[in-house]
């Protein structure tokens, strides 16, 4: 813009200002109208709902976070108690028969179950051990209990397993289940006892 | 023991000594009786040799001494008791704490009779033991030794060694007084004299022990110790206390450790998946582990050598229960030892082969309990021991006479000494919870034995 024109709208603008006021009476103090209030008002109330929004998620979120949180412990809480019960059809024990080492009738639908967890698990590694009651001899003992650990390892192999995921260890005589001298006593001790050597902290059903 | 009381009168007076006669025969034939306990269960099975009776065996009296010498006289007096070879005969009257009888009195003691009579005295620091011939009247040999004081570790091993010469210079047999017998308490493994004095623990490891197992020469002994469900054999130096593992073992399950009589193999039992072998393994050049049994559907295990080292006999259970068989030292030749019954015949387990070679020592389940039993090695024939209780695990004195074993006769597991000539039983010890007995052959003169401290 020259300098000319620029001078010639300052005059303009000029009169335009004097034309407008007329008088003297100074310009009113800004007055609050109801306009200016509902706009605060509702302004002050769409901070307030954003905040209450804000708060509602939050609390939903919390109440997700917590839900979520509980469900997990209960998923997890649900999950302990599979694998406590898996461990626990997995460590009942079988019985034999006095100087014997064969799987009774009865004990094979145990290793069955026992087969089908290691099946469903197949990281879980376990170690069976054999052991015997007091009235063989104390050295024979020691080989009888391992054909027992051994003659178990077989029945679970002969179903699939694979055999280097089972140790076998014998005690012989020497860790007794129940003490005494009745034949309920050695009935008990004449056992295969099976303990989880690795791969046990999460099991499922078979 | 004879009661002598009633033979002195009769030989010295004259009307009263048939009654005292008659009253000699009553208490001694309820004595007889006792003595002749298991005895009496030799007499139903098949017997072939010698039988001794009590009565035939050489009387034998063991004179007072001086009270210093008191105590050397009683631990002499009680082994060659032990040895079962004499009637033992008590001086009328006599007295332990009496002051000994200066003169000798061979009719006296002829009229008892005593075939040998034992005086002890001292000169200077050297302790004389003399043995009388009783019916040629004169000294039949004079022994000397330095026994130490009472309270010196080796004193009563000292006094044994004299007995044990006591019995050479009379009947001319080896005697067992200056013998130990190794055994398991509480997983640990114990020492014990013959006589059951000094009990103490010489295993140093924590863990369970099992099956201890004399070296020859006795200076040293193999035991097995549970590891993590492995067996870990080992050998025990009893000078030094010291133990060292046998390497080829403990990566399984490896167990009842035996010695040729070389010294140089042991043979043990292995058990693996497939079954229980017995291996050898050649200690002296530490190597050539080699296996003899391949049981495959069987169990092999428990061997025990022969004195000339040619043979082992073991258990299998080849023909369905444990019995026990023969083979050659390299394996070879393997076939039945023990005859038995197919069927009727219960298991038999822990042979252990005498150091004279002549006899099998064994364990057999007779209707459910265990009894010990001899196998003649010449005939194959056995003969039952032991039928009072259970009784199990039979070790040999180095006298190839004398068994110790397992017994609960008296209410509780315990050690007892039987002497299968006469079939006489003692205790060795009288605490319970004692098993796996191991006799010592003859041990070296100055075996000095490490024992734990602390532990009795």
């Amino acid at each position: 813009m020259k300098p000319l024109q620029m001078l010639t709208l300052t005059v303009i603008a000029a009169a335009a200002v004097a034309g407008a006021c007329g008088g003297n009476p100074p310009p009113p103090p800004p007055q609050p109208n109801a306009d200016s209030i509902a706009m605060e008002r509702a302004r002050q109330d769409s901070m307030a709902r954003e905040a209450a929004r804000q708060d509602s998620i939050r609390r939903a979120m919390e109440e997700a976070e917590r839900v979520r949180r509980q469900r997990e412990a209960d998923s997890l809480a649900a999950l302990a108690r599979v694998t406590e019960q898996v461990k626990g059809m997995l460590a009942t024990m079988i019985h034999f028969d006095f100087d014997r080492s064969n799987i009774r009738a009865g004990d094979a639908a145990i290793l069955d179950g026992k087969v089908g967890i290691l099946r469903a698990n197949p990281a879980l590694r376990v170690r069976i051990s054999g052991h015997c009651d007091e009235r063989g001899s104390d050295e024979y003992n020691l080989a009888l209990g391992n054909r027992r650990a051994s003659s178990t390892k077989q029945y679970l192999v002969n179903q699939g397993i694979d055999a280097s995921r089972i140790d076998i260890v014998s005690y012989g005589e020497e860790r007794p289940m129940a003490m005494g001298a009745t034949e309920e006593a050695w009935a008990q001790n004449r056992r295969a006892e099976f303990e989880i050597v690795a791969g046990g902290d999460m099991l499922v059903q078979p | 023991m004879r009661v002598a009381g009633g033979r002195v009168r009769s030989a010295t007076r004259g009307t009263l000594s048939r009654r005292c006669g008659v009253a000699l025969l009553l208490t001694v034939v309820p004595l007889g009786a006792t003595a002749a306990q298991d005895t009496s269960a030799i007499d139903r099975g098949v017997r072939i040799g010698i039988v001794y009776r009590p009565g035939v065996r050489p009387g034998f009296v063991a004179l007072p001494a001086a009270a210093e010498l008191d105590s050397i006289r009683t631990i002499l007096a009680r082994d060659l008791d032990f040895s079962d070879r004499f009637e033992m005969i008590t001086l009328p009257g006599s007295d332990t704490a009496r002051a000994p009888t200066t003169a000798l009195n061979y009719p006296l003691y002829q009229a008892l009779g005593a075939d040998f009579a034992m005086s002890v005295s001292r000169r200077g620091d050297t302790t004389l033991v003399t043995v009388h011939d009783v019916p040629a009247g004169a000294v039949r040999r004079s022994l000397a030794a330095r026994v130490p004081d009472a309270r010196h570790p080796d004193f009563r091993q000292s006094v044994h060694r004299l007995a044990d010469q006591v019995l050479q210079a009379t009947v001319g047999a080896l005697g067992t007084a200056a013998t130990r017998v190794l055994f398991v308490r509480d997983g640990r493994v114990y020492l014990v004299d013959q006589d059951g004095a000094d009990v103490r623990r010489v295993s140093s490891g924590d863990r369970q022990a099992m099956s201890p197992a004399w070296a020859p020469g006795g200076r040293q002994f193999a035991y097995m110790e549970f590891w993590d469900g492995k067996g870990q054999l080992f050998l025990h130096d009893m000078a030094t206390g010291q133990r060292r593992d046998i390497a080829v073992t403990g990566r399984t399950l490896d167990f009842t450790p035996a010695f040729s009589p070389d010294g140089k193999t042991l043979a043990f039992s292995r058990a693996i998946e497939e079954g229980t072998d017995i291996y050898t393994f050649n200690l002296r050049d530490d190597c050539c582990l080699q296996r003899l049994t391949v049981g495959r559907f069987s169990d092999n295990l428990s061997p025990t050598y022969s004195p000339d080292g040619q043979r082992i006999a073991f258990v299998s259970t080849r023909s369905g229960l444990a019995q026990i068989y023969l083979m050659a030292a390299d394996g070879t030749d393997q076939d039945l030892f023990a005859p038995f019954d197919y069927g009727v015949t219960g298991s038999s387990n822990a042979p252990e082969w005498s150091p004279d070679g002549r006899t099998v020592a064994f364990h057999r389940d007779i209707a459910g309990t265990l009894q010990v039993f001899v196998l003649d090695v010449r005939t194959r024939t056995v003969r039952q021991l032991t039928s009072v209780g259970r009784n199990q695990d039979p070790t040999w004195a180095p006298d190839s006479r004398h068994l110790a074993f397992v017994s609960d006769r008296a209410g509780y597991r315990q050690l007892w000494i039987i002497d299968i000539e006469t079939g006489r039983i003692r205790p060795l010890l009288s605490q319970g919870g004692a098993r796996l007995p191991a006799w010592s052959p003859q041990l070296p003169e100055h075996a000095i034995f490490t024992s734990q401290p602390g532990e009795r």
